[in-house]
């Protein structure tokens, strides 16, 4: 009996033990760490959570109205999508443009591809500084004031001019530095698997090396990673924070210019504001807009489906 | 004995497990603790000062204290986020340096009511920054030191420019506009132009407050929107400095000579008397209009007891200690490393360093033109948006009425949530 049921718990030749030994603890801190969390900021949007996380004052939907009424978060949502229309159009073509130079290469291909991947092993964190401090700051011995200084041109406030507002081109060219070459690697991996025999044939009909053949055979053929790259680089984009926050806060607070929803939210829920039920319905709402953007854009996309 | 992999990977695995546990299970969370010696500890957390020796010296008044062992932290970074963050916690600081306590935190019950920690010495500490520590008449923060804003200016630049320095709000501006040059602009508000660090001060400037002595909404009245909208003449002239390597709580611009005037503190004072010799001057925040004043925005930093501490008789008698009786380390915390003036009135009197020079003048402003920097019933709601309004309207030249119509809307009902909770 007693060897039954163990024979029924650890399974055949023990598998289901090794199994639990060696997927239990991540189970155990996905649980901990992101479950419980997240279950427990449900529950506090619908109290009054004013610097407590166990609160007492139930308030049923407020908060979520008191958010979507809330002109800085739908300010912030707009941030989002300006930011999506410059950062992922812009990754795209770098990435993809990266991955065919790189492919074409005859020698040191694996130098250059991990010249251009080296980026992604650096910390947001670290390069927005860098961006802010010596590449793009206001005054007149900042990298970009220098070129612009010797063709005589005036100095650029970078991230506080609004009008125009030149701290898109900062915050955009930190992102593209960082990502683009793990997106190469994406493309560079589909552009692998395109069978050799496709351009065989191609040529053989005729069809001319470069524009022709990327637009007929290439690019169709980068299709299902074309949609999974769109799709990370969008999700990507609605969590931004680390740049945004390095590149443009203060000790007093950050202005209310190009601050993306997960800005917004920190300062309402961790920052002084304190205001964590109120917080916590602008992390649900923003959870479900995600959820709602990624499910329509892969039916758009037809990402899962089969390929015909 | 020989070990087959498996049973290697299974004792590494137990091993692993047991740690994990132990150190779950451990009580060392820097709260609540008795030390070897028996004594209860108190952690206590500061935020990082910029002044090379102060963090030695407030380790040295800590472990001069004899009633408990006390374990100062000194925290980079944002500082009031964190504090803010740690006090839900059961892992929090016994005794911190607050710039608050926040309202929220004081009706939160996040910190403990310190009035009886003042007694006979209330009279002596200064009123403006007492009243911003006083919630319904009890004292939750004991202030420490008072800091300080104020212009500096650099003597040289505007005599040759043929400049006054400015006593009045369209001068500052037009001065500031004389004073910009291809390689050094006017005035220097931070790199965001001005609402960050500014706050309330033009609104004092017009004669107006952020908050009434009565709990009331101080600026819907039309000489605030008057005052504000004349900022946009400082960032359309491109007379401000902005995007400067270092914001302007380091006199560093100013130094450097990339700006003529910045707005910075008082503890900036030493540095730039080094950098700059005599060729520096100060100034309170000009008066707008007729019913306007010089203005100076003061506050302080002052030290607060966690709610959730286990030792509160052991933290309060500590903050008795340093900060009201143990007088020299005030004195000694303000003007030793950097410049600030004890927030004791007697201690500030008689230091010798606030009585001559810039230092004197400073501190004159100061008491004659202090406003406190932030009033307790601003709210950190409120605050964002009237920081979101200023910014608007410096850099975009929105409409400052409208824009104050939105601030007042969001800080009257913040003014209703607080006040219900009383």
């Amino acid at each position: 009996m007693r060897g039954t049921y163990r024979r029924r718990l650890l399974g055949p030749q023990n598998r289901h033990l090794w199994f639990w030994i060696f997927v239990g603890p991540f189970v155990l801190g996905l649980t901990l760490f992101t479950y419980v969390p997240l279950a427990w900021s449900a529950y506090l949007s619908f109290f009054d959570a004013h610097n407590t996380v166990s609160p007492t004052d139930f308030v049923g939907l407020d908060n979520y109205t008191a958010m979507l009424g809330d002109d800085a978060f739908t300010d912030s949502l707009v941030t989002f999508l300006v930011f999506t229309a410059l950062i992922v159009p812009a990754t795209y073509v770098l990435s993809l443009g990266l991955a065919l130079m790189v492919n074409r290469l005859r020698w040191a291909q694996a130098f250059f591809r991990s010249v251009f991947f080296l980026p992604v092993a650096c910390s947001y964190v670290v390069a927005a500084l860098i961006w802010k401090i010596s590449i793009f700051n206001g005054v007149r011995f900042g990298l970009a004031n220098t070129v612009l200084d010797w063709f005589g041109a005036d100095q650029i406030a970078w991230l506080s001019t609004t009008e125009p507002p030149w701290y898109w081109l900062v915050i955009v060219t930190v992102r593209l530095w960082l990502q683009a070459g793990f997106y190469m690697v994406l493309f560079l991996a589909g552009l692998q698997r395109i069978s050799p025999r496709l351009y065989e044939a191609a040529a053989v009909d005729g069809a001319r090396p470069g524009w022709q053949v990327f637009r007929h055979i290439t690019f169709p053929q980068l299709r299902a990673t074309s949609v999974a790259v769109v799709l990370l680089l969008v999700i990507n984009a609605f969590q931004a924070f680390d740049e945004f926050y390095n590149l443009l806060s203060d000790a007093r607070g950050y202005p209310p210019y190009a601050r993306p929803p997960l800005v917004y939210l920190y300062y309402t829920a961790l920052g002084q504001g304190q205001n964590l039920g109120l917080g916590s319905a602008g992390a649900v709402i923003l959870a479900l807009i995600i959820a709602v953007v990624t499910v329509v854009q892969a039916r758009w996309f037809g990402l899962g489906r089969k390929e015909d | 004995m020989s070990m087959s992999r498996r049973r290697l990977l299974g004792a590494g695995g137990g091993l692993a497990l047991t740690g994990a546990l132990a150190s779950a299970c451990g009580t060392n969370t820097g709260r609540g603790g008795d030390d070897h010696a028996g004594q209860p500890v108190i952690e206590q957390w500061y935020h990082q000062y910029g002044e090379a020796g102060t963090e030695q010296a407030v380790r040295r008044y800590a472990d001069a204290f004899d009633g408990a062992n006390v374990q100062v932290q000194w925290r980079p970074g944002n500082y009031d986020q964190q504090t803010a963050a740690a006090l839900l916690t059961d892992s929090g600081p016994d005794v911190f340096e607050a710039s608050g306590p926040s309202l929220d935190q004081i009706q939160g019950g996040q910190v403990v009511d310190l009035t009886d920690l003042l007694s006979e010495a209330k009279d002596d500490f200064n009123p403006t920054v007492l009243e911003q520590k006083t919630y319904q008449g009890k004292v939750w923060g004991i202030p420490q030191v008072i800091d300080m804003q104020l212009l500096y200016y650099r003597k040289s630049l505007l005599a040759d420019a043929g400049v006054e320095p400015p006593d009045t709000l369209d001068a500052l501006i037009d001065a500031a506009k004389k004073l910009t040059t291809k390689n050094v602009k006017g005035l220097f508000l931070g790199n965001d132009g001005g609402p960050g660090v500014l706050a309330g001060t033009p609104l004092n400037a017009a004669g107006l407050e952020l908050i009434t002595k009565d709990g009331e909404i101080g600026f819907d009245d039309p000489a605030a929107a008057r005052t504000l909208g004349k900022l946009h003449q400082l960032y359309a002239e491109k007379s401000l400095l902005l995007g400067a390597p270092s914001d302007w709580s380091d006199p560093a611009a100013l130094t450097q000579g990339l700006t003529a005037m910045q707005w910075s503190g008082l503890w900036a004072l030493p540095q730039v008397q080094k950098a700059l010799g005599e060729d520096f001057g100060v100034l309170p925040f000009p008066k707008d209009g007729a019913d306007g004043a010089p203005a100076v925005p003061v506050g302080a930093y002052g030290a607060a007891v966690s709610a959730k501490t286990k030792h509160k008789a052991e933290a309060k008698a500590y903050v008795k200690w340093l900060w009201v009786d143990r007088t020299e380390y005030q004195e000694d915390f303000a003007l030793r490393y950097g410049f600030h003036i004890p927030a004791r009135i007697s201690l500030a009197k008689k230091a010798a360093k606030l009585r001559t020079g810039a230092a004197g003048e400073a501190a004159r402003y100061a008491f004659d033109h202090g406003h406190v920097s932030e009033p307790l019933l601003w709210t950190a709601a409120a605050r964002t948006a009237y920081q979101d309004a200023l910014s608007r309207i410096i850099k975009g030249g929105a409409n400052p009425d409208g824009e104050l119509r939105s601030v007042i809307r969001k800080a009257q009902a913040e003014l209703r949530r607080v006040k219900k909770k009383n």
